[in-house]
């Protein structure tokens, strides 16, 4: 296999990238949705993180992808650490999972492995693709093609990290704790809004307008095609420092604090922009935190807020669909006018 | 020769230059998609690339309905049930490794073979094995059908194909050297390829070409995709990479301009989505009044670009022309006939946006809904396998099976099963239906009713993902109607169609009917449930076939009304005018629709008529 087209090669869509990077701090955070045409790069990103991220650790020869670090976990089905304290361990790079749009309920959760039940008898359970992508990402292209149950499916298992089958006979549940990505275009068909809700953060992506990007673009993309490694070599710097800056954040993240002002002003923001329910406070209040920690600062304010606020509550609008104004311009408004509200605390921020 | 046959020829030789170029790199090239009947035209297109591939290029062609294992590689079923112990297959993706897919039919593709075959072409590999090739998608071309949006994306060509030309020499001889002159009259695409000698198809593939491009090529390439409407950076990305196998087919090191214009007339050309700004003040009559014409009226020098690096001789404006402005022009001059009216109507890029292909709803029956018995089949394409049915329709043949292997394995299975064993759950789903809105937009209550029924529309739209259900909207003025949104359950989408709509003139009441009824049964096909929503005053004035008069208008829309409703298909109609007459009511039943006056028109009003309806 060639060298993955580097991340930090990828020309602007900073959006996307930092929606990416926050998810990789964060992955209560819950996933990202990204909108957009064909063709901006939305897979060539998601797949040049998964493969910047440093491999990991997985007990030898485990299906499920078992951390041999986490000893306390529940054993996986297969049980592979059998026991051990220290299981021997094998290095695999963080896995990408690209679930096909017509994938079937099987696939995804696993099922009875049918040749094994048939060709001997045994009653056992073939992993599906929720197990594979295990600590690692899982992408969908065009889920607004999916079928709603598969989504839902989805949705349900990361939230709660867990995959739990119980049919055909079979009683399995294993660990299944991934970055669900999304990827769709608006133009083909929408996502229902309670799904919508349910992915942390919503960007949208555009083709570089400008004629020098794009032109920068088509030169990275050729220099990548005529020497894959060299063109790597060249970003190896600036991919090192990507990948150090998130394991350094990771590392503060539980080290942030977010003063009770900061709160409240997440709150209002909220509350201005008529975002139902409280999964818009808290996914701002997490993603304003793992930027806050990608900055290398301890304390959550004013300006992380502002910053993630878009992509955190794009998608949480309430719908009205006579008002045309587009859903950032109706954040961007709430930004101002919260902004501005506010004590002299979130000011000086 | 006439015009015509020239017209022909030039396509002909474009289509044996895309074969050429694709032949030298596939894997990179992505694909091509061939749209065109089936035919002696499309089989020596074929056989061109894959003379051009050359000797041990795998070559392999994907059944339309492939099953996952077939396709990525897996267990092999029927073979692990009959040895006892799991047999791996390996999938037909990865066996073209560094050849040619070609896929029949491949307009019929279900959604999800293209979403795998596409994440193959990205990986580059597929379930592990290393997949990587090139695409020939042969598209038969005859209904609204098209190649899934995801795999046309990803293929450099698209050709239309349709008969030989009458002079075929070079049909006759798709493997004429690349160098060789063509014969005599012919208008030939391929001599700008022919630069250098040594340049032959196979020297290009065993060792991938690394021409260099300069600076100006490349933007020249991205400023004409920007030009036309290619957003994707796909497009630019992938003609770059033909630029690199036409210098490589020619035999240079560096890619020349000559490379460029070929690149971005053969890969961006099919890809415009719109026209450029005319840079120039005369232009700007030509392209929106003559849009059918023009590609065909432009004389025949753009259609052949300079074959010696550099603007044709006799040209003296072109010496000073950046290589940008060349692009451009090429690109212009290779747009398919007819391709500038569609754009026009901005529908283009969006038609080919729904082909999920016919398997969809068909397709959904298969996992959802009610239950509703069982039946052979098999597992893998995705219906629910009852074991307790495969079970015992092996049951009775246990003894038998077991007396025909006896002698063989002795690690015998203590159940022996078949592939014809297999029983699969079948469910019926309720069909998902579609509203067809034709909307009156003549006269002088035109813009009223149209803001309402767009209103209603996007009301609808904003709950179809409880209702599932999909919209379309005809509007009708003047002596035509127009399907201004093609049915779609996306409300972005349906905004943009509905942003700005005219009205005012005739009322051709039957061409609207007849247009809605296209629309209807179109949708029963894929399996939905359709439903048209009339809102009008009823009183047509303007026939089928144009003309004016109101008794003929009138039968003619009857007709069409009598036709519409021969077919069974569900209808309202909405009546706008201040004061109900009863020719509309009249009207109504012909159409066999429920008739509901509602003189003081509003979207949420025809939103619940339709919903009381549905």
């Amino acid at each position: 296999m060639r060298a993955a087209f580097p991340f930090t090669a990828i020309v602007g869509q900073a959006e996307m990238k930092l929606s990416l990077l926050l998810a990789a701090v964060d992955r209560r955070i819950g996933g990202v949705m990204v909108f957009g045409d064909r063709g901006t790069g939305k897979s060539t990103a998601v797949r040049a993180l998964a493969a910047l991220l440093p491999p990991m650790q997985v007990v030898a020869g485990c299906r499920y992808g078992c951390d041999p670090a986490d000893a306390g976990a529940r054993p996986c089905p297969d049980d592979c650490r059998k026991g051990a304290k220290r299981p021997k361990a094998e290095t695999r790079a963080v896995p990408f999972v690209d679930l096909p749009l017509s994938a079937t309920e099987d696939r995804v959760v696993g099922a009875l492995d049918l040749e094994r039940a048939l060709a001997r008898g045994e009653k056992a359970f073939e992993p599906g693709l929720l197990a594979r992508a295990h600590r690692g990402f899982l992408y969908i292209d065009e889920v607004n093609l999916l079928e709603d149950h598969i989504v839902d499916l989805l949705l349900d298992v990361a939230a709660s990290g867990e995959n739990v089958v119980e049919r055909e006979g079979l009683s399995v549940r294993h660990n299944a704790r991934f970055i669900l990505i999304g990827s769709g275009n608006p133009e083909e068909g929408e996502l229902r809004p309670q799904l919508l809700d349910r992915f942390g953060l919503s960007v949208e992506v555009r083709t570089p307008g400008d004629l020098a990007d794009r032109v920068e673009v088509m030169r990275r993309c050729d220099a990548y095609e005529r020497d894959g490694s060299a063109f790597a070599a060249r970003f190896a710097d600036e991919e090192s420092a990507v990948l150090a800056q998130i394991a350094r954040a990771a590392a503060l993240l539980p080290e942030v604090t977010i003063a009770d002002a900061v709160l409240e002003t997440a709150s209002r923001l909220c509350m201005a922009i008529g975002a139902d329910g409280l999964r818009g406070e808290l996914t701002l209040m997490r993603a304003a935190r793992a930027l806050a920690a990608l900055d290398a600062e301890r304390a959550v304010e004013a300006r992380h807020l502002a910053r993630v606020a878009p992509m955190a509550l794009r998608h949480r609008l309430r719908r009205n669909p006579l008002d045309e104004a587009g859903s950032g311009v109706r954040i961007e408004r709430a930004i101002a006018e919260v902004m501005q509200a506010p004590g002299p605390r979130a000011l000086a921020a | 020769m006439s015009e015509r046959d020239e017209r022909a020829e030039a396509a002909w030789a474009d289509a044996l230059a895309v074969a050429r170029l694709f032949a030298a790199d596939p894997c990179g090239l992505g694909g091509v998609v061939l749209r065109g009947p089936p035919g002696s035209a499309r089989d020596t297109w074929v056989e061109a690339v894959r003379a051009g591939l050359g000797e041990g290029a795998a070559w392999r062609r994907l059944p339309v309905a492939v099953d996952d294992e077939r396709l990525l590689g897996g267990v092999d079923l029927s073979g692990s049930l009959a040895a006892g112990t799991r047999v791996m297959a390996r999938g037909l993706l990865a066996e073209a490794d560094g050849g040619v897919v070609v896929c029949a039919m491949a307009e019929r593709m279900s959604a999800g073979t293209a979403a795998r075959i596409a994440a193959a072409m990205d990986a580059g590999a597929a379930d592990g094995a290393a997949a990587r090739f090139g695409l020939i998608l042969l598209d038969e071309g005859v209904e609204e059908e098209r190649v899934a949006v995801a795999l046309a994306e990803r293929c450099a060509f698209r050709v239309e194909i349709g008969q030989l030309p009458r002079n075929g020499a070079l049909a006759l001889d798709p493997l004429r050297p690349f160098g060789a002159p063509p014969p005599e009259g012919m208008v030939s695409a391929s001599t700008s390829l022919s630069g250098g000698g040594g340049g032959e198809a196979d020297g290009g593939r065993s060792a991938p070409c690394l021409a260099a491009c300069g600076q100006e090529g490349l933007v020249a390439l991205a400023t004409a995709a920007a030009a036309f409407g290619v957003d994707s950076m796909r497009g630019p990305l992938l003609a770059l990479r033909a630029a690199r196998a036409a210098a490589g087919l020619a035999g240079r090191d560096t890619i020349a301009d000559e490379d460029i214009v070929l690149a971005a007339r053969l890969v961006l050309a099919p890809r415009a989505t719109r026209m450029p700004a005319p840079p120039e003040a005369e232009t700007v009559g030509d392209a929106p009044d003559d849009p059918g014409e023009q590609p065909g009226d432009t004389p025949l020098p753009p259609r052949d670009p300079p074959s010696d690096a550099g603007p044709p001789p006799g040209d003296p404006d072109a010496a000073n022309d950046p290589l940008a402005d060349i692009v451009l022009e090429a690109t212009r001059a290779a747009l398919p006939p007819g391709v500038l009216a569609a754009m026009e109507a901005g529908r283009l890029a969006r038609a080919a946006g729904n082909a999920r292909g016919g398997a969809g709803a068909l397709k959904k029956a298969v996992r959802r809904g009610r239950p509703a018995g069982t039946r052979a089949g098999d597992p893998r394409t995705g219906a629910r396998l009852d074991i307790a049915a495969t079970l015992a329709a092996a049951a009775p043949w246990q003894r038998f099976r077991a007396a025909q292997a006896a002698g063989g394995l002795d690690a015998a299975p203590r159940l022996r099963l078949r592939r014809d064993d297999f029983r699969v759950k079948r469910f019926v789903e309720r069909a998902e239906s579609t509203t067809v809105f034709v909307v009156d937009a003549s006269g002088s209550a035109a813009l009223t009713r149209l803001a309402e029924a767009k209103g209603a529309v996007e009301l609808l739209l904003a709950e179809a993902y409880v209702r599932r259900t999909q919209v379309a909207l005809i509007s009708f003025r003047g002596s035509v109607a127009e399907l201004l949104l093609p049915p779609t359950r996306s409300l972005a989408r349906a905004k943009r169609a509905l942003a700005d709509l005219a009205g005012g003139g005739g009322t051709p009441l039957g061409a609207a009917v007849e247009a809605a009824h296209g629309v209807a049964l179109a949708a029963r096909a894929r399996g939905r449930t359709p439903l048209v929503v009339m809102l009008t005053d009823g009183r047509a004035n303007v026939s089928r076939d144009g003309g004016a008069g109101r008794e003929h208008a009138q039968a003619d829309a009857a007709k069409a009304a009598g036709l519409l409703r021969g077919d069974g298909i569900a209808a309202a109609l909405i009546d706008t005018a201040p004061r109900p007459r009863p020719e509309t009511a009249a009207f109504a039943a012909a159409l066999g629709a429920r008739y509901a006056p509602l003189p003081r028109l509003d979207a949420g009003a025809v939103r619940d008529v339709v919903n009381a309806l549905g």
